[in-house]
């Protein structure tokens, strides 16, 4: 096992950030627009990344494969996005919020990186209200909170149901301004297939055209990766259907390591699925904790109405469990609560994988108005879908898929184990330990891109002395070809199979054995499934083979092989890490009355995977995490 | 639930396209619109057909990928819903399901049901956003915003750029979506000192794109599924005379009525918008 140095500047906790801002290297005004930056992805992470190093100067080349940059999955983010304002007044401050995620990812993150992340967390909501992002408020006009999962006090700044959409338009707005001006070329319908790397550094991508299947190389004197999470790999997720793996999964078979790949977050409040179609689930935002209580009849196999329960033979498990957080516990702690209850057999619906979340007491108490301005928008989706009306009976939730707060391993500065490939928001595995706060994803992808990157992009590029790279060497030939001769492959592939139907098949070896519990028998079977189906790829692969146009079928297949090798590894990690902590519960290790047991004398580091070729077992390296101004403790939110 | 499966075919923007009818069984209430054309594609696929491509991603009706015409409503018979949020229950009275894409000059069809909505992007990148750079900003609380501003600036906000108001319109018109985006700017005290220029640009952008012209007859506001309604085509047109007024006061420097905050807003409109 090889060390991991993460770069953290030393000095006192508070000071590391701006300590490294002073001792950055600039690059000078005139020079920023001889170096020329790819983006990949344009979410929050992304779009703010690219707005703002084009606003600096240099030369912006963003990259997606959606029709436009505002389709990104950032914008279903529902809630909201936490800051340590104190607007409230209720005592919070920096230190506050730094503890709360370090101890709400199970001290499994490195500490000088959340520090920052929390310090720059009020100059987002800054810059936001000043692009026009249009935050609830109260009567007299000021910034309204409310409070999330993980946290006692109010921090989290929202727009209704609908956070991520206008913090993505903002930034979305931020790029545009930059494409009018000509500093950012945006390439739509294009996917990222390889990154490039020369002599050691990344260079460049290669990408497909998904309208006319062109395979074009493009240099650049830095990447930055900003393609977000993996939580599809489970099939049936939160996410949006074309999220996906790729361009992180290609650019760590290039050498870059991919960090507690094992660290998925299931979200406790998704809307159940209904059928064998099933296509994704959509999530019910951790806001509704505030005001709606969760609860199970009593009773086994109760198949009354919830209306003809009364209320003590209810049993509201969250409160009754953890009298100080009650519903508002963790999403790892309420996730695995609600599957608990429902595996002994309370749980409700038609299939019983189900819990009430119940607003009929906040009603009483604020009234109907109020609790409609508040969540007007969810109580809505949610009656569009199940067909009932969550102001008449209660919600039916259950856990899905949702966030993984693993991704390509980062230093300090962002950077990946590839110099010049810088990784941002969800794609990267920085803030958020072993299970990532509410309202926390939107502040860490706009924190990475408006905040951090342009420093310390340009701190590598006034002292890495990179050359401009050229296309027509053969690093790129190289990676075109193997793209190309890939995707002929797959094309000629005439077997049964449809990518759909392996990638269902893989989500349930995922739910069932990689999901919110796990144990070193299930994984090994995991293992030995997933090999299975990755030979079911090979050989039996069915895709369309008529279409020189947009061919879904032969995106899903280059996405389904990715997610297939990345299973692999997750299910290693996950057997690798003989301990519980966050969102990765390994059922062997548990206090008596059932909470995660962690072993820091073991465990309290990263566990970051080089890949070493093909058919080979990854190799694993380990950054320590060293804990200097937090005393670890055993998480309690009883 | 069976039902006949009409769905407009296209392989190319140049090439012509037909209807295919094909029919499908066994599906059930809480099947989504979207997830039936999924279970028709696993079926074309199986059969070595060529699966129907149709745009989607979000499916919970916010990112504003889908959208096709079902049975001649655009996002479907349902109001104040994207097509991924409608449910095979909400269909069930149909026997056939006939599906087209988007028509319009300014969305071209790429395949099947997709069609090339990129024009939206270029209006908005022509002025469609507050002129900041990241860094430097005051307190967000330094300017106090009353509620019921934030909320109308939010209403407006919440358009998706899905492009139904430009299918539905019969002159294939953008004006409710770019009126959105006036609209929720110019409601803020952020977007005060840019509002003449943006209006101006947005709708020179808009003319080149090939939309056609409004003409008042609402068939937008009654298909967009997020309410985005005429009230902000009234405002941008407000927003558009205003401008126009002002710019021809800019011509004349002497007017009487040019005074001082004119000079402000023509300051900031050069500083955001240098050459
Ligand atoms: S105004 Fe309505 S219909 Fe038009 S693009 Fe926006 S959300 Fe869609
Ligand atoms: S798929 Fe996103 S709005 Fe319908």
């Amino acid at each position: 096992m090889n060390k991991l140095n993460p770069n953290t500047p030393d000095g006192n906790l508070a000071n590391k950030w701006k300590d490294q801002l002073f001792n950055f290297k600039l690059v000078n005004p005139a020079n920023k627009r001889k170096f020329d930056i790819i983006v990949i992805g344009c979410g929050l992470a992304g779009s703010s990344a690219a707005a703002s190093l084009a606003e600096l100067g240099y030369n912006i080349k963003i990259f997606t494969y959606h029709d436009s940059p505002r389709r990104a999955h950032s914008i279903a983010a529902q809630g909201g996005i936490n800051a340590a304002k104190n607007y409230q007044n209720d005592g919070d401050n920096v230190h506050r919020l730094f503890y709360d995620t370090i101890k709400g990812g199970d001290f499994r993150s490195r500490e000088a990186n959340v520090h920052r992340l929390a310090e720059i967390s009020e100059k987002i909501i800054d810059q936001c209200v000043a692009q026009g992002v249009p935050f609830a408020r109260d009567y007299g006009g000021h910034l309204d909170n409310r409070s999330f999962g993980g946290a006692q006090v109010s921090r989290t700044f929202y727009a209704k149901g609908q956070t991520g959409q206008q913090l993505l338009l903002g930034a979305y707005g931020a790029l545009n301004r930059q494409i009018h001006k000509k500093k950012v070329t945006v390439y739509n319908y294009h996917e990222m297939l390889d990154l490039v790397v020369i002599d050691g550094k990344a260079v460049g991508v290669v990408t497909r055209d998904l309208r006319t299947g062109e395979i074009s190389s493009h240099a650049a004197h830095a990447i930055v990766l900003a393609s977000g999470g993996y939580s599809n790999i489970f099939y049936l997720s939160t996410n949006a259907k074309a999220s996906n793996a790729t361009a992180i999964w290609r650019a760590h078979k290039k050498g870059a390591f991919f960090a507690n790949p094992c660290f998925t977050q299931i979200h406790p409040t998704c809307i159940p699925a209904s059928g064998h179609y099933q296509s994704k689930l959509t999530l019910m935002s951790e806001s509704l904790r505030n005001d709606g209580r969760v609860w199970v009849p009593k009773k086994k196999n109760d198949g009354r109405y919830p209306e003809q329960i009364p209320q003590n033979e209810r049993d509201y498990f969250l409160e009754r469990k953890y009298p100080s957080f009650g519903n508002l516990v963790p999403r790892d702690v309420a996730a695995r609560n609600i599957k608990e209850v429902c595996d002994e057999g309370f749980g409700v619906g038609s299939t019983g994988l189900a819990v009430y979340l119940d607003f009929e007491d906040a009603i009483k108490r604020l009234g109907e108005e109020e609790i409609e301005s508040k969540y007007g928008n969810l109580f809505e989706m949610y009656e569009l879908i199940t067909g009932d009306d969550p102001f008449v009976t209660p919600m039916k939730i259950y856990p899905a898929a949702h966030y993984t707060m693993g991704g390509l391993w980062v230093d300090y500065n962002l950077m990946s184990t590839i110099p010049g490939l810088f990784v941002l928001g969800e794609a990267n595995f920085s803030d958020h330990g072993a299970n990532r706060l509410g309202a926390s994803a939107l502040m860490q992808g706009l924190a990475d891109g408006y905040f951090v990157i342009p420093y310390t992009l340009g701190n590598y590029l006034a002292t890495a002395n990179v050359g401009k790279p050229d296309v027509q060497s053969p690093e790129f030939k190289e990676a075109e070809k193997s793209i190309s001769t890939e995707t002929g492959k797959m094309l000629a592939s005439n077997g049964t199979t449809t990518p759909d139907e392996i990638h269902r098949k893989l989500g349930e070896i995922m739910r069932d054995y990689v999901g919110m519990a796990r144990n070193a028998a299930g994984l090994k079977i995991a293992n030995a499934e997933i090999q299975k189906l990755k030979q079911e790829f090979k050989n039996n692969l069915k895709i369309s083979m008529q279409s020189e146009n947009l061919n879904d079928s032969l995106e899903k297949a280059g996405r389904v092989k990715d997610f297939l090798e990345l299973a692999e590894l997750m299910a290693e990690d996950a057997l690798q890490r003989n301990e519980s902590c966050g969102g990765h519960f390994r059922t062997e290790y548990q206090t008596p009355e059932g909470e995660a047991l962690r072993n820091d004398r073991k465990f309290a580091h990263v566990s970051a995977w080089e890949y070493i070729g093909k058919n080979k077992q990854h190799k694993l390296h380990i950054e320590k995490l060293k804990f200097e101004y937090i005393k670890l403790s055993s998480r309690s939110y009883k | 639930m069976k039902m006949n499966i009409k769905i407009w075919r296209q392989a190319f923007q140049t090439t012509r396209g037909n209807f295919q009818t094909y029919i499908l069984e066994n599906m059930d209430d809480n099947m989504s619109f979207l997830e039936m054309l999924d279970v028709l594609n696993e079926k074309i696929l199986h059969e070595g057909g060529d699966p129907v491509s149709f745009s989607h991603d979000c499916r919970e009706g916010i990112c504003g990928s889908c959208g096709v015409v079902i049975n001649g409503r655009v996002h479907g018979p349902l109001q104040g819903v994207t097509t991924c949020q409608i449910y095979m229950r909400h269909l069930k009275h149909y026997k056939t399901l006939v599906i087209e894409p988007w028509r319009a000059r300014a969305f071209p069809i790429i395949k099947d049901l997709v069609t090339d909505r990129q024009a939206f992007d270029r209006i908005l990148q022509a002025g469609g956003y507050i002129s900041i750079n990241t860094g430097g900003i005051p307190d967000a609380n330094a300017t106090p915003i009353g509620r019921h501003i934030a909320d109308q600036a939010f209403a407006a906000a919440s358009c998706i750029g899905c492009g139904a108001c430009v299918a539905a319109c019969p002159n294939a018109s953008a004006n409710l979506f770019v009126s959105a985006k006036i609209s929720h700017l110019a409601f803020l005290p952020q977007g005060q000192p840019e509002k003449n220029h943006r209006v101006e640009s947005m709708l020179k952008a808009m003319d080149k794109e090939g939309f056609g012209n409004c003409s008042n007859t609402a068939a937008c506001e009654f298909e967009c599924p997020k309410g985005i309604t005429l009230k902000n085509i009234a405002k941008l047109n407000r927003e558009y005379f205003e401008a126009l007024f002002r710019s021809s006061l800019e011509e004349h420097p002497t007017h009487p009525h040019h005074g001082k905050g004119d000079e402000v807003a023509h300051a900031a409109f050069h500083d955001t918008h240098e050459k």
